[in-house]
């Protein structure tokens, strides 16, 4: 066989090739499909989220409205299938109201933090250089707490408040995305294809955009939704300490703290909001993994 | 490696004083007037003009930190707001009840997380494997301090067996190693070790099965070694990686135990945070904050010595 042919040959495979890929996308969703606990947990996630989106229509009674006369029933209780709190108010009302606030606080601040990290982290990344000292030393002092700590910290001196803890998360998470963002950037930044678009005249900006943002925001992403059950966790956490959300307002966390003297009494009513933040925190977990099988990041 | 180490250390002193300045910041976040840190809400005003002198909370931000840091460096971490006594007499008694908490937290999850991972990482895509997985992934995913208030349900309110709360008949001052004090560390440190416990799980497991599926280990079966004796081989190879993280799950333990305390009233850095919180104790907050901290970094060092003592092949820049 001449060369000619040989390479015409080789030229129809690869055209072959191209038109039974599906792309990337196309693939990822293929390998999610096939992940029936990826499937099953964002399922629970989506039930969760409609619930919860949902409040005001399918809680069967008001959140705030207790009685001194049916309070710490067990589970069960005619109309009130998972019993009432220490203050009477309806276990079930109280824990979808109650997702509300936890979800807000513990995907608000990863969104945040998504943002802002990426944005450092893919200018570190970039740039190299004096940015990239600046940026990276700043953040290793960060690493330098452990990120309760930092969180309690944070929101201990700024005070209780959903606010002040959103912040506070919001810096914890801040510093780990920007590590992973500029990792990512500088292993895209080397490779030929950015050397070719700067030699082609595309300014820094449209390679950012173009070339390196397509390449890494989809390891960052997945990164970033791993932390989403850590913040979960934290938040209630620090609602639990009382530095989060007030009463009587309804979070995990905090109906966690204020059911603590009830375990004597109801202990099963008692632990029912730490088996809400479990189960979130496990199938976000979870999800995230799935993700990250399907979308082949490593890491 | 001597100038790696000098290099190491000489690393610390610059990331040590931006963690100080970070926790002198703290109080300046605190809404209101940072003397008020210092001196009580009720004190009469020539009290307040004094304390500002004499603390320099008139002077530029620089100088303040200059002068906090040097009294820090000292010793001095200011008075309670709340008792009135040195922050560091509370402290140092704190420190010891959440290091010995976070150390048999850590020894617990360390030694579950190696069983776990490592035979998942040897009978990779089993049953077994797959167990040893959800463990893992129900660990860091468990609210512990949730996990906490069911097993004092079920140890405590149902069972009897173990205390709910404390650290033993005369609180922390007269521990001792027996089963009357013992007994009160059970479940605060059982419910503290689930964390490490998925970490080292995923990472032991994720280097034992990068390890096995290297030649030498084809090689030594080859050679007619005994599974005992390749396992032998692969713990040589993966301990310093292992090491190393269960060496930090330790700092952050030390700093994460707080919402454990709470749940178990430990007497430790956590209970005494919490308290500080609830009073605004700023000055027990910032010193008991920047102790945890310092505490960490130190931990980092060993910790990267360690390894790099180790195992000789990783070369640091």
């Amino acid at each position: 066989m001449s060369t000619t042919a040989a390479n015409a040959e080789l030229a129809v495979q690869a055209r072959e090739a191209v038109a039974r890929s599906e792309g990337y996308w196309a693939g990822v969703l293929k390998r999610v499909r096939r992940d029936p606990v990826t499937i099953g947990c964002g399922l629970v996630l989506l039930t969760m989220l409609l619930v919860i989106l949902l409040a005001p229509w399918i809680a069967p009674h008001d959140p705030f409205q207790g009685s001194m006369i049916r309070r710490l029933r067990p589970m069960g209780t005619p109309n009130y299938p998972l019993g009432t709190d220490e203050l009477g108010r309806d276990m079930l009302t109280r824990l979808i109201f109650g997702g509300r606030l936890s979800w807000f606080m513990g995907i608000v601040p990863v969104a945040l933090a998504f943002v802002i990290g990426t944005f450092l982290g893919v200018l570190a990344g970039f740039t190299g250089g004096k940015p990239n000292m600046l940026i990276m030393r700043v953040t290793d002092v960060f690493y330098a707490f452990p990120s309760v700590l930092l969180a309690v910290a944070i929101s201990g001196a700024l005070g209780a408040g959903i606010m002040n803890a959103i912040l506070a998360l919001t810096l914890v998470f801040v510093p780990p995305i920007i590590r992973v963002a500029e990792s990512v950037t500088t292993g895209v930044r080397n490779l030929d294809f950015v050397d070719a678009a700067r030699a082609s005249g595309a300014s820094a900006f449209t390679i950012v955009r173009v070339h390196v943002l397509g390449n890494v925001l989809g390891p960052i992403f997945v990164y970033s939704t791993s932390l989403i059950s850590v913040c979960l966790i934290l938040a209630s956490g620090l609602s639990f300490l009382g530095l989060g959300t007030r009463p009587p307002e309804p979070e995990w966390g905090l109906m966690l703290n204020t059911l603590r003297t009830a375990i004597y009494v109801q202990p099963w009513v008692a632990v029912l909001p730490g088996i809400c933040i479990f189960v979130t925190s496990i199938c976000f977990n979870l999800v995230s993994d799935g993700l990250r099988q399907a979308m082949d990041v490593k890491g | 490696m001597f100038f790696y180490l000098l290099r190491r250390l000489l690393y610390v002193v610059p990331i040590a004083l931006a963690v100080g300045f970070v926790c002198f910041m703290l109080v300046q976040i605190a809404p209101g007037d940072p003397v008020n840190a210092i001196v009580p809400p009720d004190a009469p005003q020539e009290v307040v003009d004094q304390v500002r002198r004499e603390y320099g909370l008139d002077r530029p931000l620089p100088i303040q930190f200059g002068i906090w840091l040097m009294k820090v460096v000292q010793g001095d971490l200011g008075r309670s707001l709340a008792t009135g006594r040195p922050v560091w007499s509370d402290l140092h008694s704190a420190i010891g009840n959440t290091l010995m908490l976070a150390a048999a937290a850590s020894a617990i999850g360390f030694i579950m997380g190696c069983i776990l991972g490592g035979l998942a990482g040897t009978f990779r895509g089993t049953l077994l494997d797959r167990a040893a997985v959800t463990i893992a992934v129900a660990g860091v995913s468990v609210p512990h301090y949730g996990l906490g208030m069911v097993l004092v349900v079920i140890f405590s309110v149902q069972l009897n067996w173990l205390p709910a709360m404390g650290a033993g008949p005369g609180g922390s001052a007269d521990w001792m190693w027996n089963w009357e004090h013992i007994q009160h560390l059970v479940l605060p440190a059982v419910t503290l070790s689930v964390i490490p416990m998925g970490i080292v799980t995923r990472t032991v497991r994720g280097i034992v099965a990068e390890i096995m599926n290297q030649e030498f280990v084809v090689a030594l079966r080859g050679k007619g070694l005994t599974s005992w004796n390749i396992f032998l081989h692969v713990v040589k190879n993966a301990a310093p990686n292992a090491l190393a993280v269960i060496g930090l799950q330790l700092g952050y333990l030390m700093g994460g135990s707080i919402l454990v305390e709470t749940v178990f009233s430990w007497p430790g850095t956590g209970l005494l945070l919490n308290s500080a919180i609830f009073q605004r104790d700023l000055p027990v907050l910032q010193g008991t904050i920047l102790v945890l901290a310092m505490f960490f970094v130190g931990l980092n060092l060993v910790v990267d010595l360690i390894q790099t003592a180790l195992d000789p092949r990783i070369k640091r820049a």
